[in-house]
């Protein structure tokens, strides 16, 4: 199967170092892009060697060449797009992934801005034209929850999902609650450890959590949502003495995406969880808890980011398409 | 609530049995020896919590054991649920707050524990409300959070809901 990757950031990285490392998984790389070049060959590319020029010169390939010309090339049975998040339009990702699909091209994105932004839209697009869209890596990096959503789980009916689905919130939370520091000192930790960026808003006020949850209400029960349908608070507003006074009552709190249909229910906000509750997970971690009717309730946890753990999602994804569309190759 | 029944021989442990099988808290058993009452037959008052669902259950079993009831006193105010506020508390008048709260006539604010770090920081307090039912609780909380609204409070909320 031809893989075409489309941003080389940290994931995309992460991805080329796993196909350098395990040529038995059979993908072929024919093309790469990042934001000021690119590279096609039909006949397939060294994925070490692309890593190796990005890393000497800042580049994957030629320039003049870009993701758009990666696309039109149409040397690729399956696109990778792992552009930049923008949370807001989902672009340049969202007309990626759509030309791709206009082409009967499947679709891997570890990207939450299109799919958050328009996934009835892209999912009735990849409908049409016969092929998959996935996107594990969207949330929970790299816990399986979509798979064990539509694979797993299948023939459940779902009642609700909740879940710690940022990991810059959760590590600070856990420091606080640990050694006492003020929200102020966490954060500042977690910068310094590169848990958090620069501007940690996006993390903090609790955004990036309820996109992963508008992207997990929209799979799970196609309900339709946008980040504009969540009522957020983030932890931004959390005091020492809030953290103490729940420990009081063997208690923590953690910043919690919910959702549940049945009782009109989406939100994402700091709450009170015993602390033997399955999602009360230390530093870093990501875990969702799914309410269903068959097997009851089933608690995913893992790495929430990373560049390798990532690439795991996205290796599944292109694996899960690979299995299915085999036989029309 | 308050339960009375006479106390004949093996009443007493008959009707004991049942309550924690339905997972009620005896508080107090008190015998009341009335002087008219004939020899055999001793007033009992079993006072227990019990939340409201299970209570019609548990009046059954009691008769089911041979248990004859005198008398079913019913108090309210089973659910506890406890929040935690942060902002500036006093300063947006606590006592309005909690005024409110207990204006409702079915809950009303049984715990509040306020840490105050320095002036003009805001605070922090663990808030304690009972009700009566479960869909009384949800009501109170809704007041809270459009309090808190209100006043510019952030409230943190149990996961999973209230308990009994």
């Amino acid at each position: 199967m031809r893989v075409a990757v489309l941003g080389l950031g940290a994931v995309g990285k992460g991805l080329l170092r796993m196909l350098a490392a395990k040529p038995e998984l059979g993908f072929v790389l024919t093309a790469a892009a990042d934001s000021s070049s690119a590279r096609i060959d039909p006949e397939g590319l060294d994925p070490a060697g692309i890593l190796d020029t990005k890393c000497a010169t800042g580049r994957c390939g030629v320039s003049g060449l870009t993701a758009a010309d990666v696309i039109a090339s149409g040397a690729f049975d399956v696109l990778v797009e792992l552009t930049p998040t923008n949370a807001l339009t989902g672009e340049p990702a969202l007309t990626h992934i759509r030309s791709a699909l206009n082409q009967g091209k499947h679709v891997v994105t570890s990207n939450k801005g299109p799919i958050a932004a328009d996934y009835a839209g892209l999912a009735a697009l990849a409908e049409d034209a016969g092929v998959a869209l996935r996107y594990e890596a969207t949330v929970g990096g790299a816990i399986p929850v979509i798979h064990a959503i539509r694979d797993g789980l299948a023939g459940n009916r779902f009642s609700s999902i909740t879940g710690v689905l940022n990991g810059t919130c959760n590590y600070i939370l856990t420091r606080m609650d640990d050694e006492g520091l003020t929200y102020e000192q966490a954060l500042a930790e977690a910068r310094e450890l590169g848990y958090a960026e620069a501007d940690p808003t996006y993390d903090v006020r609790g955004i990036d959590a309820a996109i992963k949850l508008v992207i997990l209400a929209n799979t799970c029960w196609n309900l339709g949502v946008t980040l504009d349908d969540v009522a957020i608070t983030g932890i931004d507003g959390l005091t020492v003495d809030a953290l103490r006074l729940a420990a009081d009552q063997d208690c923590t709190i953690r910043l919690i995406g919910e959702v549940a249909p049945a009782e009109n229910l989406l939100r994402v906000a700091p709450r009170v969880l015993p602390r033997n509750h399955p999602l009360v997970i230390e530093g870093t971690l990501n875990a969702v808890m799914l309410s269903t009717d068959m097997a009851g309730e089933v608690t995913l946890m893992g790495k929430g980011a990373g560049s390798v753990e990532t690439a795991s999602a996205i290796i599944g994804d292109l694996i899960a398409i690979r299995d299915r569309y085999a036989e029309c190759e | 609530m308050k339960l009375e029944m006479k106390d004949s021989p093996g009443q007493l442990v008959a009707a004991l049995t049942p309550i924690s099988e339905y997972g009620g808290n005896i508080i107090a058993v008190i015998h009341q020896r009335e002087p008219e009452s004939s020899s055999d037959t001793l007033g009992v008052q079993i006072v227990l919590e019990i939340v409201q669902e299970r209570l019609d259950a548990l009046v059954g079993a009691i008769k089911l054991q041979g248990v004859s009831i005198l008398r079913l006193g019913e108090e309210r105010l089973l659910y506890r649920q406890s929040v935690i506020m942060i902002g500036h508390l006093i300063h947006t008048d606590i006592g309005d707050t909690i005024g409110r709260i207990d204006a409702t006539g079915f809950a009303e604010v049984a715990e509040l524990n306020v840490h105050m770090p320095a002036i003009a920081e805001p605070s922090t307090a663990l808030i304690t409300i009972k009700a009566t039912t479960r869909s009384e609780m949800r009501r109170a909380l809704d007041l809270l959070r459009m309090i808190a609204t209100e006043k510019g409070l952030l409230i943190v909320e149990p996961l999973g809901g209230t308990e009994a």
